[in-house]
């Protein structure tokens, strides 16, 4: 299908139109020092290892009012191997906190999902704590299309 | 102007590029839902229509959007379908009625109801709509208050009862009354460019279905999942809303729900996606 | 809150199955974040925890912030050793608790 250039002049007017309303939203971010300072806290000063937990979630968000997250740690979840929380963090937030999923011995496995908001483009962050006090972390980007019809 | 306009064009072609995607197709998938009820998404377009295919805007949404309508637990319209569920059965009015008193079961009374909407009103000597077929009974034979637009359970009851049809296809009558006088009016509208910005719903769901306008994918504007629940929103969006939503981000005075404008529009578009499972509540961006 | 939670737990479960549960509650999750009309900051109104419990013991549970979208979903595992009753707790901030309860056989 072809677009004359009329059309995509009109268009891309109108998007200019989208992309003016979007820059007037003005929220105060966190800096991802916030989330850093966060995640120190949660792992007792030292940074967490990588490995073992996997973040999962969407590459390009269609809209950051409801992006799917899941979170999963390679664990027996038996003493010894036992996953006492997941942390997910949004580093681009206004307030970095998402969620804390508590497990216990009755979990089975360790995963958990939910869906969050995400303010624009940024970088998710989960920390599962181990039992034993040992903590690991994944990270991944998510592109928020902000603007057009939909944001 | 001219530098302005193209540096905007420019800014627009950017933000699909930084997008990632190198396709702008729909994609090629099936819908069912529960992994049990196959719906139709594509279909062959009826005769006059400028598609050959007539496509479910779920085709046009990111694998994550298609996931959550797919998932009749995780759709969270179907929190908005349940409350509908309970308006039915609710009495209200000096009738002392509630929707059941007369209709009973709705997944049976309702059956096919919201497939075949909207219909040629008589008494009215106008199309009506699901919305304006509960204002009629709420207010003729149960003695309560007609819903404002969009306010009190109009949303979540027009849900309930479109979504007894889920699965069913699109099939307006047009022959009945003047329906097709008012399907021509609605192409009317449907064509006519409106607003500073000068577009018709033509513009993008017709000429540019499948092409990104900054960072959203086109698509052919079906209305067969409203009310729909839009994630941009976080709750169910009627027709009319969206109507004149889009209406407005032309630039242009947008006309009042349940106008003849807007119900020939309803009409005309409805038809242009005759065939198409009914999905209600379906999940957009 | 509009309607009733809405939770999805197999009805039976054979012994040492790990069994996952979906759940789903109509909640405007109101973030703080968000102006409203008038320019101010409408007042933080979320739900900040949820609780599953089987047979009384807390088997999983969630911290909740802002930053959770509205009609928040959970999604998490079991493992079942006996037959029951689960019972889902939401608290909200202004103090109510919206709970539900459902019971599976286990064999």
């Amino acid at each position: 299908m072809n677009i004359n250039r009329r059309q995509a002049l009109a268009l891309s007017a109108g998007a200019a139109v989208f992309a003016i309303t979007g820059v007037s939203t003005k929220l105060a971010y966190a800096a991802a020092e916030d989330t850093e300072k966060a995640i120190m806290d949660l792992a007792g000063g030292k940074a967490p290892q990588s490995g073992k937990i996997t973040l999962t979630s969407p590459e390009i968000a269609e809209n950051g009012n409801t992006v799917p997250v899941s979170v999963k740690v390679d664990s027996k979840m038996m003493e010894g191997d036992m996953v006492k929380s997941i942390t997910i963090f949004a580093e681009g937030n206004p307030n970095p906190d998402v969620v804390t999923f508590h497990f216990s011995a009755m979990s089975g496995a360790a995963t958990a999902s939910t869906r969050m908001r995400l303010a624009k483009t940024q970088n998710v962050v989960a920390v599962a704590k181990m039992a034993d006090g040992s903590t690991y972390m994944d990270k991944k980007e998510v592109k928020v299309t902000i603007g057009g019809c939909g944001g | 102007m001219k530098k302005t306009i193209l540096r905007a064009s420019l800014a627009a072609f950017a933000i699909a590029g930084y997008a990632g995607i190198a396709t702008a197709e729909p994609v090629d998938e099936k819908l069912t839902i529960d992994g049990e009820r196959e719906m139709t998404v594509k279909t062959k377009a009826p005769e006059g229509h400028p598609f050959d295919e007539v496509l479910s805007g779920w085709l046009f949404r990111t694998k994550e959007t298609r996931a959550l309508e797919a998932d009749s637990f995780a759709n969270p319209g179907m929190l908005r379908v349940e409350e509908g569920e309970a308006l039915w059965n609710k009495v209200e009015g000096t009738a002392g009625k509630s929707c059941s008193t007369c209709h009973g079961d709705a997944a049976e009374s309702m059956k096919g109801v919201g497939a075949a909407y909207p219909k040629w009103d008589k008494d009215n000597n106008r199309p009506i709509n699901i919305e304006l077929q509960v204002n009629k009974c709420r207010t003729e034979q149960m003695g309560a208050e007609a819903y404002p637009f969009d306010k009190g359970g109009q949303k979540p009851l027009t849900a309930y009862v479109k979504h007894q049809s889920i699965g069913m296809p699109v099939a307006a009558d047009l022959t009945a009354g003047e329906m097709q006088k008012w399907w021509d009016k609605g192409k009317e509208v449907y064509y006519t460019r409106t607003g500073q910005l000068n577009l018709s719903c033509a513009s993008c769901h017709e000429q540019n279905a499948g092409k990104y306008i900054r960072a959203d994918h086109l698509s052919q504007g079906q209305v067969n999942g409203f009310p729909t629940y839009r994630l941009k929103q976080a709750d169910l969006v009627s027709l009319h809303n969206r109507f004149r939503g889009c209406i407005r981000d032309t630039r242009a005075e947008y006309p009042k729900a349940f106008s003849d404008e807007l119900m020939a529009l309803e009409v005309y578009v409805t038809w242009r996606g005759t065939g198409l499972s009914v999905e209600t509540p379906g999940v957009r961006q | 809150m509009a309607s009733k939670p809405r939770v999805k737990v197999p009805k039976k479960a054979s012994v040492g199955e790990v069994i996952t549960i979906k759940t789903l509650i109509s909640h405007k999750m109101e973030s703080g974040q968000r102006k409203g009309k008038d320019g101010k900051l409408v007042p933080r109104k979320i739900i900040n925890k949820f609780t599953a419990e089987f047979n009384g013991q807390e088997v999983f549970s969630a911290d909740m912030h802002g930053a959770v979208s509205a009609n928040p979903y959970l999604e998490f595992t079991v493992k079942m050793s006996e037959s029951g009753t689960f019972k889902f707790s939401w608290v909200d901030d202004d103090g109510s608790v919206y709970s539900t309860e459902k019971k599976i056989t286990v064999s």
